[in-house]
């Protein structure tokens, strides 16, 4: 993954792709109902079958999402896991922040102002 | 032949079709929201267009990392969503105008845009939740659907799918098989970033100069580079690109018929823009027939 300058903002490359190929696979696979079944059964297992490495298993252990990018995430494909793990796009937007929910919400609303 | 009737930008959040799945439209939170697209739709009614051209971008449902086209067309006469994995109910299937596409297509790779032709393609929500916003009972329209990577980088440039929009254009005019009425859709934007440190950006004044500059001066935005286009809109607010597309078809001249700018929808700046070919077009003459069409913008 490549940052853009100093904007913290991660630029899914060709790099980020190959590095996180397994991850955004496994990603993908979460459109199908009974895949997502499956991850939730055992997740060990459904990390083996996509060939996860072992830090991108550690990542998604830990909901750790600016680590799931770090390793190659990307972010349309990680929303998918996210939504089987009960997180939103606030919540994603508030872990990264290091903000609550609230306060990232109200981050959200002064924009408009 | 077939006629631009006019152009459509709107924003596409999932959070919009989760609003419309469980009714929400007219809560105090979403009312302004769904509101604004009242004069988009009565504009289409009067518009009548019988084919929508869609400049999307697919976010994991139809194209997957193994294969992504830079570009790619529908030539399907029909077009299926399905479960994209947050819980979105799935959409009646979209039917398609193939002899159009194929008719695009041709043009496109004459014009040496080496375009993908799907004959099969899932459409996400960034093609669902427009038409849902734009004919809330179902669109009466036939569809082409094109797809422009926003996923993996390098992206096109912002001249380029500007240059593929005016591509479209000149195909359309060419298009002499049968009459159509064609309104051509860009989805997504405006800014918005869902990924790093840098998560729930937004940048108002960039917005609301491209909603000035798009329809009078479109060639202001094009020369941006993506990475450029990435710090002023953020990481998904790339999604310009379809808006720039749009434009491009619409042709040379276009005036503003309505907009809408709304912050925040979910985590994302909601931007509508309604355009027509010329400035005396149907818009106009239901503005001057007091019609009411300006009255609610």
């Amino acid at each position: 993954m490549t940052e853009l300058d100093d904007l913290d903002t991660p630029i899914f490359d060709g790099r980020a792709a190959q590095l996180g190929y397994p991850l955004n696979a496994m990603c993908f696979s979460l459109n199908n109902a009974s895949n997502r079944s499956l991850f939730m059964h055992n997740p060990e297992a459904y990390f083996a079958e996509y060939g996860l490495s072992e830090a991108q298993r550690q990542a998604v252990r830990e909901r750790d999402v600016l680590r799931m990018i770090a390793l190659g995430g990307n972010a349309y494909y990680l929303l998918k896991l996210a939504n089987l793990l009960g997180m939103d796009v606030q919540d994603i937007g508030a872990q990264q922040t290091g903000l609550s929910r609230a306060d990232f919400q109200a981050k959200l609303q002064a924009q408009g102002a | 032949m077939a006629t631009i009737v006019g152009g459509v930008a709107s924003s596409h959040v999932p959070a919009i079709g989760a609003a419309i799945a469980r009714g929400l439209q007219q809560t105090p939170q979403w009312k302004p929201f769904f509101d604004a697209y009242g004069p988009a739709q009565d504009w289409l009614e009067a518009a009548k267009p019988d084919v929508a051209v869609v400049f999307y971008n697919d976010h994991g449902l139809n194209f997957f990392l193994d294969a992504m086209p830079t570009f790619a067309v529908g030539a399907a006469s029909e077009y299926r969503n399905a479960d994209e994995g947050w819980g979105l109910p799935v959409t009646a299937p979209f039917a398609g105008d193939p002899d159009l596409s194929w008719r695009l297509i041709e043009d496109l790779v004459e014009e040496e845009f080496d375009i993908t032709s799907c004959q099969k393609m899932l459409v996400d929500h960034a093609f669902t939740v427009p038409m849902k916003l734009l004919w809330p009972d179902g669109p009466p329209v036939r569809v082409v659907p094109i797809h422009i990577n926003t996923v993996q980088h390098p992206l096109p440039s912002p001249e380029r799918c500007f240059r593929l929009g005016q591509a479209v254009g000149r195909a359309l005019e060419r298009y002499g098989d049968e009459d159509r009425r064609v309104v051509v859709i860009g989805t997504g934007g405006l800014s918005h970033q869902l990924d790093g440190s840098r998560a729930g950006f937004i940048n108002r004044p960039f917005d609301k100069l491209c909603l000035e500059q798009i329809v009078d001066e479109p060639l202001s935005l094009t020369h941006y580079s993506v990475r450029e286009l990435v710090a002023l809109a953020g990481g998904q607010g790339v999604e310009l690109l379809m808006w720039l597309a749009m434009r491009g078809a619409v042709g040379n001249r276009a005036c503003r018929v309505h907009s809408h700018y709304q912050v925040p929808i979910s985590n994302t700046a909601a931007g509508l823009l309604v355009i027509e070919p010329d400035c005396h077009g149907e818009a106009f003459a239901l503005a001057q027939g007091g019609r009411g069409l300006f009255d609610r913008l």
